[in-house]
């Protein structure tokens, strides 16, 4: 049973390690958050009210409220559902597309793999967040959208950790012992090559989950991203750039948010990464 | 590199038939922004009524001699025209925020590969995992909050006051100089954490290598030993990450120039593409790609200048 002791070996190694547990409880805890929006927020995070326009952080107000009177910790609670929503979405994206070029790349080689790596060197050729920009223009901004955008332009780094974990893999003996037995491609890639390429998708897929939260914050901050009056943490923080010099708490608090769950993803990814492998730890 | 121009191109028409107008597009009636006349300029620019290929040369055509059309904006001016007047600041900061990133980043990196595991390297590892993951434009805001607004210190908008065509020489300097502060520090920060990263990994690697074993056995002194023989060796890796974060650079000046109010290419870029000026997104798209290639060739040559051991094929 090889296999259930490098399982229990990796969960060893995970819970002694301070930072992946750190990062876990955030991670936990901005989904405990997002699930109970409805019961734990406070206020309607679209509740009005013009009486108390901008009001300091308070009793009755946490964090203040924002330029239409609105509770802003209650808009800070429904938008760790955006964040939770562009994050693994986006972030599912870029995998699914980077499994199945580094995979074909990776596996057949030649002129197959010439051609998909030139398309990532491409890609990575221009300044992502100019692309974004560039596709959104000509789409609505609209939730789905930037989930498709951001993910179908942050795809090259896992096409090409993938790629090169099939290069080694694939000159392995079991899976020259599979291709002797008649097992088609498609099973060879999928059953007997991908489960041993996903450590390093793993660790990647943590990290671009924080990228994506980084970048849809910055778009919708911009007033690209999620629109109001959805609540999103990067618009929340439009409202405070806009009331930059009486409203300090429009933009302490959101961007504390933001801070805080991308921490959380970033230390979660590195303590996966240390855990699986200790020799990477650096 | 030509093949990767050229791909460069496709790309940017894939995108270009994305826009309203286009015959792929079925929103266009749905597209309110998307005016009649602008619609018709769009088709004679892009020749839309000509086949695929035949639209993708014509437009290559005009990308060689810099006819990138006529902005949608109401003063109808080229775009290679509005472009080039606002690259110099854009590449001004990007290249200062390059110099801050080298020389803070290099000395954090060493010293901390130096002295592993030291409270100087538990705080700078502190500092690598927060500037990761702080969103820039928040401490932009952040700090317009409190060097700007509460301790006035530094202008927060523009790159220069309004009484600077009065200034005499020196004073008008330090008013450029104030106003870049902000801007240069914003866009450095993220790439400041990641490189001292780097160069504190790749300075660990190269102390284990046999050669430092040896230089240390010869009698040499431990500064000649870290200076000389090791950092030298390890700043080569470093070249080449510094190439790559050129498009987070570029990419991130759509940022800080929307919130600093700063006239460069990134700003031009965010008003672009709120008031839909198709030809100003294409070319400028165009235009960050094609620098990005370009720092990226700095750095192999730079590469291949500093390790002897590489020849530019």
């Amino acid at each position: 049973m090889a296999n259930s002791t490098i399982k229990r070996d990796f969960w060893h190694r995970f819970s002694k390690n301070k930072i992946a547990v750190a990062g876990s409880a955030v991670v936990i805890l901005l989904f405990v958050v997002s699930l109970l929006a409805p019961w734990i927020s406070p206020y309607d995070p679209g509740e009005i009210n013009l009486q108390m326009v901008l009001s300091p952080p308070s009793g009755s107000h946490l964090f203040g409220t924002d330029q239409l009177g609105r509770d802003v910790l209650s808009r800070m609670i429904w938008g760790s559902r955006i964040s939770l929503k562009v994050g693994f979405v986006a972030t599912g994206i870029a995998i699914a597309i980077g499994i199945i070029l580094g995979a074909t790349a990776g596996y057949y080689g030649k002129w197959i793999d010439g051609t998909i790596m030139r398309f990532v060197d491409i890609m990575l050729c221009f300044p992502a967040f100019f692309l974004i920009l560039a596709v959104i223009a000509f789409l609505e901004p609209s939730i789905w959208n930037i989930m498709i955008v951001i993910g179908i332009t942050g795809w090259m780094g896992i096409t090409r950790l993938v790629r090169a974990d099939f290069i080694s893999l694939k000159e392995r003996d079991y899976v020259q012992a599979a291709r002797a037995i008649g097992a088609s491609d498609l099973r060879i890639i999928f059953i007997h090559i991908l489960p041993n390429a996903m450590a390093s998708v793993l660790v990647a897929a943590t990290l671009g989950v924080a990228g994506a939260i980084l970048t849809e914050s910055a778009l919708s901050f911009l007033g690209i991203g999620v629109q109001p009056p959805t609540p999103s943490w990067g618009n929340i923080l439009t409202a405070g750039k806009d009331n930059i010099d009486i409203a300090w708490w429009l933009s302490l608090y959101p961007g504390l948010a933001i801070l805080i769950t991308v921490l959380g993803y970033n230390l979660l990814g590195e303590g996966i990464r240390d855990s699986l492998d200790p020799r990477l730890k650096g | 590199m030509v093949p990767l121009l050229i791909g460069i191109t496709i790309i940017c028409f894939t995108v270009m038939h994305l826009a309203p107008g286009s015959p792929t597009d079925l929103q266009t009636q749905m597209n309110p922004r998307a005016s009649a006349e602008m619609k018709e300029r769009l088709r004679s620019m892009y020749d839309l009524d000509k086949p695929l290929h035949q639209q993708y040369l014509f437009w290559v055509g005009k990308l060689i001699v810099l006819d990138l059309g006529r902005s949608f904006s109401p003063d109808r001016r080229p775009v290679a025209d509005k472009i080039l007047e606002r690259l110099p600041i854009t590449i001004l900061i990007n290249v200062l925020s390059m110099i801050l990133i080298i020389i803070v980043a290099i000395p954090i990196g060493v010293l901390s590969a130096v002295h592993q595991d030291s409270l100087f390297d538990k705080i700078t590892g502190v500092f690598v995992f927060v500037g990761f993951s702080i969103p820039t434009f928040w401490l932009a805001l952040l700090l317009m909050i409190l060097l700007g607004v509460n301790l006035g210190w530094l202008p927060i908008s523009g790159i220069r006051s309004l009484n600077y065509e009065y200034l005499p020489p020196f004073s008008a300097f330090i008013d450029l100089v104030k106003h870049l502060i902000l801007p240069v520090f914003v866009s450095a920060f993220g790439g400041l954490a990641g490189l001292s990263r780097y160069m504190r990994s790749s300075m660990l690697e190269v102390i284990r290598q046999d050669y430092i074993t040896t230089a240390r056995s010869k009698g040499l002194s431990e500064r000649v030993v870290i200076y000389k023989h090791a950092l030298r060796n390890a700043l080569l890796p470093i070249i080449t990450i510094l190439g790559l974060s050129i498009p987070g650079l570029i990419g991130g000046s759509v940022i800080f120039e929307t919130i600093f109010a700063i006239p460069g290419m990134g700003q031009l870029f965010y008003m672009s593409v709120m008031a839909r000026d198709y030809p100003v997104i294409m070319g400028i798209l165009v235009i960050g790609a094609v620098l990005t290639l370009l720092g990226n060739l700095i750095a192999d040559v730079s590469y291949a200048l500093a390790d002897p051991r590489i020849r530019v094929a």
